[in-house]
């Protein structure tokens, strides 16, 4: 199918309003924000990002995410201990929870993003319309990842029985919080326009 | 008709004007452009200042309590964010009392800026339109529904080893958490977009 792209018909969409403006226009007459026909130095940002986020990952699950004392005896769980504790103990449907926000997600989008910046500066096998998908679930998806440390949050906060019992946060959750907003942002900086930018001959489409 | 640029592949587009209920897709990548909705400014108003006294009124009753062996504790939304008040997890505590806090209280305090002097049927404030797009772009780091998630979870884990009391603060924020989801379904920012462009 043949379609004309706004760069092609020399005029530039607000990225936030959506306001189509001509080509010559540098700021948005509708919101102010800075009009741009592609995000600026998009792939940079993000596989800058994504190389923080994924450096970030690492303490997240080698140091614990919390420790808990019951009377006189504490211990220490990381991301994936806590998960096998939850499976031991029964609870399968919180396990399938923690393990799919805290393991599969963050991951499953290391994997996506840098497939998706890999994509659009060589040929891909993959075609557009799948890419476009793997980017809308990424960025609705990525933020869910949270809920680890929120857990932590309110387990610390409210479990503070004295002597009996305390639950305290483990270095692990500064490092994970910041992975998942590292991975945020570096879905965010992914232009998805790149994708149809690409010449239709390397890009295998339907 | 509208001129529009599919925000996903760039493809231009001149989109009729659409009724209640109809869409719009990209021809090139099937993303969807537009929908037509019943644009109110009344809702999406009355929706922002209940979600403001909702989490406002969060803040200051407690949000859960547990007992156990004659031990017993109670924590407000604040208490779970200074959590982290350890080391250098201190950086936590800012980054949780924005996420479930500040940046819907925010949010709501933009919209109610940019929009409330129209709904009275004045003009816009001044920058009106760049304060509606910070709005727009607080929207993935407002993370109250992801906390509520959160809590749910952390009750689970500890209901068989103490007794929970759930207090006011958090069957309000619950029900802010329920308005604000429905806010993302109701309120049509092409049409704000458009209303704000009118007042230029």
């Amino acid at each position: 199918m043949s379609v004309t792209t706004a760069r092609e018909a020399g005029m530039v969409a607000c990225h936030r309003c959506e306001l189509v403006h001509n080509a010559d226009q540098t700021t948005c007459r509708r919101c102010a924000a800075k009009l741009h026909s592609r995000k600026p130095q998009s792939i940079q940002r993000v596989w800058a990002w994504l190389i923080v986020g994924v450096i970030a990952y690492i303490p997240a699950n080698l140091y614990p995410m919390l420790a808990t004392r019951q009377l006189a005896t504490t211990h220490e769980d990381t991301i994936v201990g806590g998960v096998v504790v939850l499976v031991e103990a029964g609870a399968y449907g919180i396990a399938a929870i923690i393990f799919f926000a805290s393991v599969v997600v963050p991951l499953s989008k290391f994997g996506v993003i840098a497939l998706l910046a890999w994509s659009v500066t060589r040929p891909s096998g993959l075609s557009r319309h799948s890419r476009v998908h793997l980017h809308e679930i990424i960025e609705f998806v990525g933020r869910w990842s949270m809920i680890d440390v929120f857990v932590v949050a309110l387990l610390a906060a409210l479990v503070q029985l004295g002597a009996a019992a305390s639950v305290h946060p483990g270095p692990a959750a500064v490092c994970f919080a910041l992975s998942v907003a590292f991975t945020m942002l570096s879905a965010q900086s992914f232009d998805p326009r790149l994708i149809w930018d690409q010449p239709e001959s390397t890009a295998k489409d339907i | 008709m509208t001129l529009l640029a599919c925000p996903s592949c760039d493809a231009l587009h001149d989109v009729p004007d659409l009724r209640v209920g109809q869409r719009a897709y990209c021809l090139r990548c099937d993303r969807m452009l537009v929908s037509g909705r019943q644009t109110s400014l009344d809702r999406t108003l009355a929706m922002a200042f209940a979600v403001a006294i909702l989490i406002l009124f969060a803040l200051f009753f407690p949000f859960l309590s547990i007992e156990e062996l004659g031990f017993g504790n109670t924590t407000t939304l604040l208490g779970v964010a200074a959590a982290f008040l350890t080391g250098w997890l201190i950086p936590l505590t800012a980054a949780v009392t924005a996420s479930i806090i500040a940046i819907p209280l925010m949010r709501v305090g933009f919209l109610v800026y940019a929009l409330f002097p129209l709904w009275r049927g004045g003009a816009a404030p001044r920058h009106a339109a760049r304060v509606f797009r910070w709005s727009e772009a607080l929207r993935p780091w407002s993370m109250a529904e992801i906390f509520v998630l959160g809590s749910a979870v952390a009750l689970v884990k500890v209901a068989d080893l103490a007794t929970i009391g759930f207090g006011p603060a958090f069957w309000a924020f619950c029900a802010a958490v329920v308005i604000i989801a429905f806010e993302r379904q109701i309120t049509d920012s092409a049409s704000i977009w458009s209303i704000l462009d009118d007042e230029k």
